[in-house]
């Protein structure tokens, strides 16, 4: 690998850029993280990876100076340093882009760039200098913005650019990047790396965290795995695969590739056609839509967000109107917006919505009532008029064992549950219910791997059963892995579909591109 | 038409606004750091109060002044205390303040001066008095018909534009100055910041409660020389109990219809200050249109315009984002 070689050729530093000596955190009777110690050698890609609570963030805030540790030390380029605040972090020559940016969205890319870090009391002379040395970090990097565009007004790529160069302006020499691809598309995700491979090359220092292991084989030198608080293991990349790095991370073997038998397709159960949405702004979403889902069938929806896959969702979820022909097992579904969400569950259509956190749950709900959200009117869960709150607690112990949901506490608040325990909750009340078809976008957002193995497991097992499963999501990898057939949208339209078993990332990322043509 | 009417209408308005865009710029230091401030109307009442009292136990509307300026300041570090170290509800905070102003100040002047929950009427020295610019002549040394004489330019100079106090002037002043502070200073870049992502700002290393606390102080600095105009300026001449009568609430008002910006700010409180000078003049309905207006439905007017622009009819404002949010430190 070129990548792993260019690193081999710097000399033989012996002083680590960063160096942690027994870091210890604990909040409250949570150890965040536990004596750990690593070595971070100048000019390298160290990549921190691990599941979501393992305390990569942790650690790298008490880096940032964001927390203060328990316990340990840090040294920087061999001096020992006490980071109190962000403040010292940065005049240590660390940098952090954090995963939800620190941007002000109404400021221009300058005015954010100079924040806490202007020259003087007057702003004139920060705003010429900076402009200045924006145009020269730019040539130097790849990292092209306009300095004087407003943050709401540009995507998220350039954001993160904004961010990188904030800590370049401040003259780090060290950057730490938190998750940095979970919110950009493919193409940007590519822009990024080129970026961080110059900025290597100009002999930076760079941390990335993430959980995605593609991102770690692809551009990392070393790589740490941290689970529970502790660091498990620090190899060289080259040196290691995924499936040691999976069980490096979640403590067990883990399934990278779905299991799965060849499907059996039963009668149709949903047919769509000429479907058109167009949304409050006038701006047609979904441009004429057409397709079919048959019993014990996984149709996967791939695209780069936003190309209409979300408001199909919703209009199939009954939370959006459209035009159009929409049959449900050989019956017309109204589309006007007279049919709730509630009638479509009646005619057997579950959905887990794209964002849990918006649409999936009630975060200051207990989970019992999460799991009884969108049934609770149901016998089942009735006592008369009223709710028979005691069945539907029963019900949602019997669910979070049956899903594995940890903490298996029904009175626990949404809130407070990790973001694969909070999917799982939504996945384990949307299957259960035995919809004939099952409306599920983004499954695994932000979600552990061994979670991910899991709601994979148990959309197979569903579809298994004989139900229809409408999956969107805009991992390549997990459409590739899960479906049966796959449709490609691209600007409100189908551009093709594919057998998934005889197609591959390249063809399907053309289409995505809106590339037609059987060519493709 | 005869123009003694407009001239004192105008004269009037100009009066009458200067509490307002003071209150106004108040509000908009608080706000634009992230902090509502329901309580500009107690710290205004405060520091008529403490100002008018001051003025006229030591004889010196300085010393009242700045009497009022620290009472004004002590509601503040209330306010900031609550909502910003203590991250409480910064509208329960704003109300409470209110509501002790209101109290405090009738009980304490009745104790004082025992005049009915007021002070004593000002005089000489114990008021701000009309300052006479450069140019300009003194109309109180004319009568009404020598003054229809002059030329209208020199009339509307000497009246509309000369004879106010001095915080009139400041008031004016602090547009211009407010504008520069927030575009043109590190301080100003800062502050707006830290009212639409003080996490942008935290992690630059910057402390968002020290600039939250200054973004108060400025507030409670201006809601002073507000409270100030109001009672020991010409021609008032001392406290009344509830004497701001929902300026506070008005300026806020007006703070929305400018949008949080500084020279909107001034055009919003001309609008209401002409509103509340034409409260005043109900004859001039009667003279220009031959129409009897009831002088009730003339009070209301300010309020019907607070109620039209709250309501979002004059487009959309957007707050500050993080407006009305305490600041947590993301676990």
């Amino acid at each position: 690998m070129a990548v792993a070689s260019q690193a081999q050729h710097q000399s033989p530093e012996t002083i680590p850029a960063i160096e942690l000596r027994g870091i210890s955190k604990a909040f409250g009777p949570v150890q965040a993280n536990k004596d750990i110690s690593i070595r971070v050698m100048p000019g390298t890609i160290h990549g921190i990876i691990g599941e979501n609570g393992a305390g990569k963030s942790t650690l790298m805030s008490i880096l940032y100076g964001f927390y203060h540790a328990d316990a340990g030390e840090i040294f920087i380029n061999g001096q020992r340093a006490t980071i109190t605040d962000s403040q010292a972090a940065i005049r240590a020559g660390i940098g952090m882009v954090f995963q939800h940016f620190k941007l002000v969205e109404n400021f221009t890319v300058l005015e954010n760039i100079i924040l806490g870090a202007e020259d003087s009391g007057l702003l004139r002379p920060s705003l010429a200098r900076a402009r200045r040395e924006l145009r020269q970090l730019a040539d130097e990097y790849e990292l092209d913005v306009n300095p004087d565009a407003v943050i709401e007004e540009i995507g998220v790529g350039f954001q993160q650019r904004v961010e990188i160069l904030k800590a370049l302006y401040r003259k780090a020499d060290i950057l730490i990047l938190d998750e940095p691809t979970g919110v950009l598309t493919p193409p940007e995700a590519d822009h990024l790396f080129r970026i961080l491979h110059n900025l290597r090359e100009q002999g930076k220092t760079i941390i990335l965290i993430t959980h995605k292991l593609r991102e770690i084989m692809e551009i990392t030198d070393t790589v740490s795995v941290m689970r529970r608080g502790e660091m498990t293991a620090t190899v060289a990349t080259r040196d290691t695969s995924p499936p040691q790095l999976a069980e490096l991370m979640v403590g067990r073997k883990v399934l990278l590739r779905v299991d799965k038998k060849p499907a059996k397709p039963g009668r149709h159960v949903l047919e769509v056609e000429n479907l058109r949405v167009v949304d409050a702004k006038g701006v047609e979403r979904l441009k004429g839509v057409s397709f079919s889902l048959r019993q014990g069938e996984i149709l996967g929806l791939a695209g780069v967000a936003g190309n209409g896959q979300s408001e199909l969702l919703e209009v199939l979820g009954g939370t959006m109107r459209a035009t159009g022909a929409v049959r449900m097992n050989g019956q017309p579904l109204d589309l006007s917006g007279r049919q709730d969400a509630r009638a479509r569950r009646e005619v057997g259509i579950g959905h887990v919505p794209e964002d849990r956190q918006q649409a999936g749950l009630i975060l200051d709900f207990a989970a019992w009532e999460n799991i009884a959200l969108g049934y609770h009117h149901r016998d089942t869960y009735s006592k008369g008029l009223l709710m028979d709150q005691a069945a539907m607690r029963a019900d949602t112990v019997a669910k979070m064992g049956r899903f594995d949901v940890r903490p298996p506490n029904p009175l626990l608040a949404a809130k407070n549950f990790s973001g694969g325990n909070q999917q799982k909750i939504v996945v384990a009340r949307e299957i259960e219910a035995r919809p004939d078809l099952l409306l599920i976008g983004q499954p695994t957002r932000g979600v552990d791997i061994g979670a991910i193995e899991f709601i994979h497991k148990q959309i197979v097992a569903l579809r298994d059963q004989g139900k229809a499963i409408l999956l969107v999501s805009v991992e390549l990898d997990e459409i590739l892995s899960l479906s049966d057939r796959i449709a490609v949208m691209f600007d409100g339209r189908i551009m093709g579909e594919r057998v998934a078993s005889q197609s591959n990332a390249n063809e399907l990322g053309l289409l995505m591109a809106g590339v037609t043509g059987e060519a493709a | 038409m005869d123009w003694t009417t407009v001239i004192l209408l105008l004269d009037s308005t100009i009066r009458t606004a200067t509490p307002l865009l003071l209150a106004c710029l108040a509000g908009l230091f608080s706000e634009r750091a992230g902090i509502f401030d329901i309580g500009l109307e107690g710290k205004m009442l405060v520091a008529a109060f403490l100002s008018a009292a001051f003025a006229s136990v030591t004889g010196s509307v300085w010393l009242g002044l700045l009497m009022g300026v620290a009472g004004s300041l002590v509601l503040s570090a209330i306010h900031g205390l609550a909502s910003i170290t203590f991250r409480g509800n910064q509208l329960i905070s704003g109300v409470a303040i209110n509501f002790l102003a209101a109290g405090l100040t009738v009980v304490v002047a009745q104790d004082w001066f025992a005049e009915g929950g007021r002070t004593p009427q000002l005089g000489d020295g114990e008021r701000f008095s009309g300052i006479v610019l450069p140019g300009a002549l003194d109309l109180r040394t004319f009568t009404i018909a020598e003054q229809r004489d002059l030329p209208l330019l020199q009339r509307f100079y000497s009246d509309v534009i000369s004879g106010h106090s001095i915080l009139v002037y400041l008031a004016a002043l602090v547009v211009p100055l407010t504008w520069w502070v927030l575009y043109r200073t590190r301080f100003g870049l800062r502050l707006r910041a830290v009212g639409e992502n003080p996490a942008a700002v935290d992690t630059a290393g910057i402390s968002v409660t020290r600039l939250r606390f200054a973004a108060v102080g400025i507030a409670g600095v201006l809601c002073a020389l507000a409270g100030a105009q109001l009672a020991v300026a010409e021609p008032a001449a001392g406290f009344t109990r509830d004497m701001t009568a929902g300026r506070g609430y008005i300026a806020l008002a007006a703070l929305i219809f400018a949008k949080w910006r500084p020279y909107p700010a001034l055009g919003a409180c001309l609008l209401f200050g002409f509103f509340q000078a034409l409260e005043a003049r109900p004859d001039l309905f009667v003279t220009l249109f031959n129409l009897r207006v009831p002088s009730a439905l003339l009070s209301a007017l300010p309020y019907i315009l607070t109620v039209i622009i709250l309501a979002g009819f004059v487009g959309r404002a957007i707050p500050p984002r993080a407006g009305g949010e305490p600041y947590v430190k993301e676990r």
